[in-house]
């Protein structure tokens, strides 16, 4: 069985602009304009799903499965998005999610402390992968 | 009640890292003084030690949301409830109260028995309306702004 990989990370604040984006896939970074894009392109996904949704306090797309990977999304309170690309029938992806929060909030409060947060978002996803890989 | 249990005050208290109180409270006297002596105006300082929680507020809010995993507050009741016995316990380690509610709901007091801010703290003559601990209301506004709480 192939072991379940993440690929990227995406971090948008609540108008959309991108904060934070880390390849972990073997597809090479994508340039910065691409990510930009991507991540405004999924705000508006994201915005446009809650006013569609049939049911009542939809809080937007949780999860989106395709057939080359899947994506899911967390948003805080405060309107800021987490969202992972993943190989499709990833597990645990909420609670990856909810733990890359807790770092963000940890760290992302002062530019000079990205190296910080850089490093223990590879640990918790690294965590991830042998947590997985020794099912 | 929401379904996932929101951690107490005292558990996430107990899980962060501290920071020495009488540190903490010496640097904000300081930080009082500083401002009184560059600013003069009473008014001065409160503003801008209001504006000064408010930056905390806006970044304390998702530490906040991440750690205690509360949900959305159903109403302005139970967010001034949440504010009292989770958030100042998190942050300060002392519990406040909430009283003088009025009559619409919409107007409250929080009160610190104990205030790590004001430990030591004697305000001479000259700081008449100071209100010394504005930060916090600056913290509160700030944070209740990201969540779309508008306040006064």
């Amino acid at each position: 069985m192939a072991a379940a990989a993440i690929y990227s990370l995406f971090i948008i604040n609540k108008s959309g602009g991108l904060i934070y984006y880390k390849e972990y896939g073997s597809a090479g970074r994508m340039d910065t304009n691409d990510s930009l894009r991507v991540a405004s392109l999924w705000h508006s996904m994201h915005a446009i799903s809650q006013q569609l949704s049939p049911t009542v306090g939809c809080s937007g797309i949780e999860l989106l499965e395709a057939d080359a990977f899947d994506l899911h999304c967390f948003q805080s309170l405060t309107g800021t998005k987490f969202f992972v690309v993943c190989e499709p029938g990833t597990l645990h992806m909420d609670a990856l999610l909810k733990v890359i929060y807790e770092l963000y909030t940890d760290y992302m409060e002062m530019p000079i402390r990205c190296e910080l947060f850089d490093l223990n978002l590879s640990q918790a996803v690294q965590k991830d992968r042998v947590a997985l890989l020794g099912r | 009640m929401p379904a996932a249990a929101p951690r107490s005050g005292d558990a996430i208290f107990a899980s962060v890292e501290h920071v020495n109180a009488e540190l903490f409270t010496l640097t904000y006297g300081a930080i009082v003084r500083q401002l009184l002596t560059d600013l003069e105006e009473v008014d001065e300082v409160n503003k801008q030690l209001d504006q000064m929680g408010y930056n905390i507020g806006i970044r304390l809010i998702d530490e906040f949301l991440a750690k205690a995993n509360v949900s959305r507050c159903v109403d302005f009741k139970e967010t001034a409830e949440t504010i009292a016995k989770v958030g100042f316990k998190m942050f300060l380690g002392v519990t406040a109260s909430v009283t003088n509610w009025d009559a619409d709901g919409t107007c409250c007091s929080i009160v610190l028995e104990d205030n790590p801010l004001v430990d030591f703290v004697e305000l001479p003559d000259t700081c008449q309306g100071l209100y010394y601990c504005n930060v916090l209301s600056g913290v509160i506004r700030g944070a209740l702004e990201m969540v779309s709480v508008h306040e006064d």
